[in-house]
Order: structure tokens, then sequence, then C-alpha cells
């Protein structure tokens, strides 16, 4: 297994975090948070011409770079430190996910180069009301000519996507569907979101046309355990940010007469905010190398990282808020922003009890 | 004439003396004194103190041909090795001679007297005393936590030798000869009913002033390199090689050896919480099937699994030459939590049978000493709390704790009773 970064890996890293802080600062973030779309076209496009991030794990036939996970989760990692506002996650790791694994070369070439391009915006559709992200609690259903009925919920960017794919129970099982945005039958309503940088749908399908895009059998499991390694590595980006910020802020907020990081009480907590960071980190990077490499244990090492990841955020944003004392629980002071991300990105796809449960399933056996 | 040092040359000369001279059937201190002399048992080291000059990234090609042939190396385990990295950096040549061979065969055991019952963590505030008297220093004093002092045949002492001077300024570092009537050893009987350690007192034992390390006064310095080497070989003080069945008599020598410098370490594995046994553990109680103790052993191995790979990460940039990230220093602070949260983990999934201990408690009565040893993993070689100092400090470089005794003569800075 793979235990370092290579130089390349890091000078990408450095030249997107720079990329980022130029045209990702936290003011855009607060402008775009206040739409109800959450992003913009524009800014989106711009996102994507210079360093195109879309297309990072795409395969190369389908108009991608194809990276693996070690880069794409640098992204998300770098876009998780800014807390970036777009719908970058929807489309790169669920849309892009779910169709890499279940569609045919065919459906791929007709889907996957729009992403790749930054021109598709997409999403996966497979939480409904009930909140679970299981397969087996999917009930939309798609008849045999292809058209859905049922609702879902929780959709990631689900109100502004081009493109959805939808998880329905088909004639012949599980299995992914894709559908227009704007197709006929569909009502998109936007969820009035805790977290307001992390955008949320309801979807209503009323005999609405689909395209089979291929079974989910499997394929589903596999997207999510993805989706749960990428997430976690966007989730220890926020992380270390808080982290960086608070003990920015500790070095020059002076109360008696001194800097407050010169008190014990925050020197060992800032001592335990480091442990934390940097072994969810560690988990992290070693679930993303583990995607890449094949390894069998991956259900399992997904899990980690997404427990681990999620205790250590919120842990973090609770630390960071109590270090900036008043001024930390007001709307001006930005840390309230990745407080809200760890929250929202601990609950998606499944909380730290739900994948520390996946855990055990896999050794209690 | 300087010869390229690279991986194959340096690999092909280890090969080639090793095959001409290893031994099984030389006696163990017959063939480490060889092995000094060739340099190969410490090829990092001085050239003219056993050792080839080469370079550390180096030393892993000759641990490999080591493995290779099967060969034994040179004594590494126990203090010892804080001795000689002590005297190399800062012994005179007479030291060097006198100690540094016997500390390779293995003949010479050391111990290190520095921690007091008065000073723990603040190891700088010994109070131990060594006055010059007549032609030879005079120590009294008492010493804790001396590992092997009943086995040691010398020990590395810091005293105090200037009691006007600032805290760290008045302190000296000895070489003292352990076999003496001044010096009395008694076992120290731990919570979890091991001996491991011992307390050592020091009633006008003597020093002969050749034995003085670096300068009077200068003793801080010098404790500090052996610190800086037991925190970077923290596991390889106590960690072999493979020990080998094999029947020669270099390796039977080994075993004895083994046997008795690990003596102290046997609780060593319960001490770090036996995370490698709370799966299978729970199978057997079947407390595997319940959601709580589910959720607890899931974040038990979450922290195991973390912390494994931090350290590989560390590793890894080590290995790469690249400056290494604040992951290096954190292995001893997460150990301690892992320990913490594996004691109670298995205290969950013995039930009832965890008010037993003994023979007849759970796997003869390892899952009760974890309990019981566990807390030392949070207070030895560096507590919890100056760890996240250090982290603090020199990693998140926060200011430095403003101390109550380094701006006075040491004789008027608040001390304990005792000691």
């Amino acid at each position: 297994m793979k235990f370092s970064f290579s130089s390349e890996q890091d000078e990408f890293r450095s030249n997107l975090r720079r990329f980022l802080a130029d045209r990702a600062p936290i003011k855009e973030t607060r402008r775009l948070m206040e739409l109800d779309a959450g992003w913009e076209r524009e800014g989106w496009k711009a996102l994507n011409a210079e360093l195109g991030l879309t297309a990072v794990r795409i395969p190369e036939e389908y108009g991608g770079h194809g990276f693996g996970f070690g880069e794409h989760c640098i992204v998300l990692e770098e876009m998780g430190r800014a807390l970036v506002c777009a719908p970058y996650f929807a489309t790169t790791v669920l849309a892009a996910g779910a169709i890499l694994h279940a569609g045919s070369a065919e459906r791929k070439a007709a889907l996957l180069p729009g992403i790749a391009a930054g021109e598709t915006i997409a999403t996966l559709a497979s939480a409904e009301d009930s909140g679970s992200w299981d397969a087996e609690a999917c009930t939309l259903t798609a008849s045999a000519t292809g058209h859905l009925n049922g609702h879902k919920s929780f959709v990631l960017d689900g109100h502004t996507a081009d493109l959805i794919v939808v998880l329905a129970r088909g004639p012949s099982g599980l299995a992914f569907y894709t559908v227009d945005g704007s197709a006929a039958g569909l009502t998109r309503t936007l969820l009035k979101t805790m977290d307001p940088t992390r955008k949320l749908a309801r979807l209503e399908f009323s005999d609405v046309e689909a395209t089979l895009l291929g079974s989910a059998a499997g394929t589903y499991e596999r997207v999510m355990i993805e989706a749960a390694v990428c997430l976690s590595n966007e989730m220890v980006g926020g992380a270390e940010r808080l982290r960086e910020d608070a003990l920015a802020y500790s070095m020059m907020r002076m109360q008696f007469g001194k800097a407050i990081a010169s008190f014990q009480s925050m020197k060992h907590k800032a001592a335990d905010m480091l442990l934390d960071v940097e072994l969810a980190k560690s988990a992290a990077y070693y679930a993303a190398a583990a995607l890449d490499e094949g390894d069998g244990d991956i259900a399992m090492t997904a899990s980690l990282a997404k427990a681990c990841a999620s205790d250590t955020y919120s842990q973090t944003a609770t630390h960071a808020i109590q270090i900036h004392g008043g001024i930390g629980f007001t709307w001006d002071n930005d840390t309230h922003l990745w407080y809200k991300r760890a929250k929202s990105s601990d609950v998606l796809f499944g909380d730290a009890f739900h994948h520390r449960e996946q855990m055990m399933k896999n050794w209690a056996a | 004439m300087m010869t390229e040092l690279n991986e194959e040359t340096v690999r092909a000369e280890c090969r080639a003396w090793l095959e001409a001279n290893w031994n099984p059937n030389l006696g163990l201190v017959e063939w480490r004194h060889k092995l000094a002399e060739s340099g190969w048992g410490n090829p990092h080291w001085p050239s003219r103190w056993y050792g080839r000059d080469l370079s550390v990234g180096l030393v892993p090609v000759v641990k490999e041909e080591f493995a290779r042939i099967g060969a034994i190396g040179v004594a590494e385990a126990g203090i010892r090795v804080l001795a000689a990295a002590t005297i190399l950096a800062h012994g005179t040549d007479m030291h060097k001679e006198k100690f540094l061979m016997r500390i390779l065969t293995g003949e010479d055991t050391w111990c290190q007297l520095f921690s007091e019952p008065g000073s723990g963590s603040d190891v700088a505030g010994a109070v131990t005393r060594a006055e010059m008297r007549g032609n030879q220093w005079i120590v009294n004093g008492q010493k804790v936590w001396t590992t092997s002092a009943h086995k040691a045949h010398w020990g590395l002492l810091l005293a105090r030798t200037d009691w006007d001077a600032k805290k760290h300024a008045g302190l000296s570092y000895f070489i003292i000869d352990m076999k003496q009537p001044g010096v009395t050893v008694y076992p120290l009987r731990q919570m979890n009913g091991h001996a491991s350690f011992n307390q050592v007192f020091l009633s006008d034992a003597t020093v002969q002033p050749e034995f003085l390390v670096a300068a009077v006064g200068d003793g801080w310095a010098v404790t500090t390199t052996t610190l800086m080497h037991e925190r970077r070989g923290a596991d390889g003080l106590r960690t072999w090689g493979k020990k080998s069945d094999r029947p020669e008599r270099a390796f039977e020598e080994e075993r004895a050896e083994i046997a008795t410098t690990m003596e102290p370490y046997k609780w060593y594995p319960q001490r770090a919480g036996r995370v490698d046994l709370v799966i299978s553990r729970a199978k057997e109680t079947g407390r595997i099937a319940d959601p709580v103790v589910r959720q607890e052993i899931a974040r038990l191995m979450t922290m195991s699994k973390a912390a494994e790979w931090t350290a590989r990460r560390a590793r890894a940039a080590q290995e790469q030459g690249r400056p290494q990230g604040p992951e290096g220093s954190l292995g001893k602070l997460v150990s301690s939590n892992i320990a913490r949260a594996a004691a109670r983990v298995h205290t969950q999934i013995s039930g009832a049978d965890a008010l037993l201990t003994g023979d007849a408690s759970p796997m003869n009565g390892v899952i009760a000493e974890i309990l019981v040893s566990v807390p030392a993993t949070s207070i030895a070689g560096g507590t919890d709390e100056i760890q996240r100092n250090i982290i603090s400090e020199r990693v998140l470089k926060m200011p430095r704790e403003r101390t109550g005794d380094s701006d006075k003569p040491f004789k008027d800075v608040p001390r304990n009773l005792v000691g």
C-alpha cells in the first residue's frame, strides 16, 4: 500500500490550493450559499476550465484524465478545506461513479464526456424519505417501459442537475436509470438544509420517462463505498482547515495580558486536535489508496475512514468554536460554516454509528 | 583511498566478510568481539570506534545481509544502547576504550539513573548530590524507575554539583560503578504485581573524577542526548531480531541473554492494551452480538488502525528523505488513548469475569493484567501531559510555558519534601 504522495501529487495539491484560495474564497461561498441553486454555471465552468477538475478520474477514452482515487481525493480534500460551493461531489463521485460501474461502453461514451468537460451537472438519487442509503430501502419503481414512479429525497444538487441517475426497482431487480433534469412528470423541490453549503432536493416521479443504465446489483454498493471514501477525504480537508484556523486565532487572541495559546488548556486541546485530524487523514488517505490498489477489505476500510472522519470533523468543529469563544458563535465568523458541513457530512451516506456497525459486520463474521 | 560506497559495494563487502567469518560455534562474546572489530556490527559508527562511517541509510542493507546468513549482531537491547550512544557523543577516548567493546559484546549491563522520587516529568529538577571530596566524587541521593539496576555493572548518573547555579546549569553527568557498597538496589513493586524497576539508594557512593562525562555543569546537555536516543529507539530497546532455535553455542548463549534482558518487559504487551485479542475474545464470550459492545470495539479498531497507518505515513516520509510532518510526533500520545480504550473494551467483553485475576481468570490472567497494566502507558517515557506540551510547543509552535524555576539559583526553587 502507498503511504505517501508523489511529488507530482504534492505539486498538484499546492497549485489547487492556491487556485481555490483565489477563485473560491470563503466570501464566494457565502454568496453562493444564499442562492437556491448553490452554484452558478459561469463560476463552475471557470473552476473546471483551468484545472479540468471534473475530468480527473474519468478514463481518457471518455474524455477524462484517467487518474485514480489518489488524485480525485486530493481535489475533494482541497474542496473540503476551502468549503467550495459546487455540484462537484454529486457529479464526479456519485453520478460518474454509477455510470462507470453500471453503464455499458456505449452509455459511458454518451454520458461521461459531458461530465469530464464540465458541461453536464449530474447526481445520483438513491435515498428516500426513510433516510436510508441502503439499496433495500428503495421503493421507487421502474416499469418495463422504463417509466419511474415514486419519490427520492436527500438528493445532492437534485434540484439543479442536468442528469439524474436514479436507483429504482425495475422488472429484473434493482437498477440504475437516467433521467433528464427537465423531464416531464418530475417535480423537484429544494429542501431547506441545516448546512447551507450543501444543497439537497426531494424529487417526485410521476410516470417519468427514463433510460436504463444498468443493474444496480453490487454496483450500487460499490458506488456507496467510493462515496464514503471520497467524502472522508473531503471531510479531513475541512477538519484540518478548522484546526489551523482555531490555532491561528488562539495565537493572536489576547486575554489576561497574553495570547490564549499560552494557556495549557489551549495547548493540550490543540495537541489532541492535531492527533485526531492526523489519524483521520491517515484513514482517508489509506482508503483512497486501497480503492486504487483494489484492496479486498475495501468495504471495511471505507466505513472505518468515514466513521473516523465523522467523529473527527464534528469534534474538531466543536473545539474550534469553543476556542473562538463568543465570536465563534456569530454568523459573521466563518467557523460555523464548517461546523455545519461537518454535521451534514457525518449524516450523509450513513453516520459514524452506522459505519461502525458496517465494520463489525465484516469482523464479526 | 575512498571507494564509492553504494548499496551494491556495501552489500558485497558485508556478505563476503560474513561468509568468511560468521561461525555460530563460537562463544557469543568471542563472536561479537570479532564483529565489533570488523565494524560490521555498527557500520554507522565512526571507523575509529568499531564502525565503518557508513551513512544511516545504508544500515538496512547490512541488516539484510545479517538476516540472509542468519548471523547474530552486536548486543542491542537494554539501556546499554543509550550508554553507547551517549559515550560516543560526549565521552572521552578513555570512556570509549573502556566501555564500548564490552557494551557491544553484551558483557556489561547498564542502567539509567535519572528519575527521582521528587522529579519525574521534571528530570532536570534532580536533587541527588555529587560533591568533590578529596580526589573523588561522593554521591548521595535516591533514584527510581531504574530498569535492570539489580543486574547493571554501570549506571548513567545525573546529579547536582552546584546548588547556586540555575536549575539546568548545576547538573553533571557521571558513569557510576553499580557494584560498590554505596549503591543499594531495591525492587519496586508495581500496581500490577510485577517488579520490573528498582529504587536505587546512593549513600556516599563514589565516582572517580575521570568518570565525569563532559564538563561539570554540562550534565543536562548530555542527558538530552541520552533521552533523545531513548525516545527515538523506545521500542528498539526491548525488541530483538528473531530468536533462533538453532542449537549452536552462540545461539544458545543468545537465548539465555534474551531471557534475562526481556524479563522486566514480559507484561509490556498487556500494557499496550492487547487490541489483537479483542475480536476473538468478543466472539468467545458471545458479547460480539451486543450492539453497544460492537460500537466500542469498532471505535477501538478505528483508532488502532488509523494509528498504524499514521506511523506508516511517518515512516514513508522518512524513507523518502522528505521532511516529516506532524504525524511523526503523535505515536506516544495515541498509544495511551488506544491502551485505555482497549482496557475498557476488554473489561466490557469479560463481564463478571473481569472481577477475577490469576490462572482461573480469562486467558490465565492475561486479560486481568491488561486493566492493571495500561496506566503505565500514559506515564512511562513522558506523560501524556508532557507529550501534549511537546506537540503544542515544538510542532504547533505555541508559546512555551513559563516555569517557576529557571530564573533563580536552584537552592531557592520550591521543591518536594521527599527526595
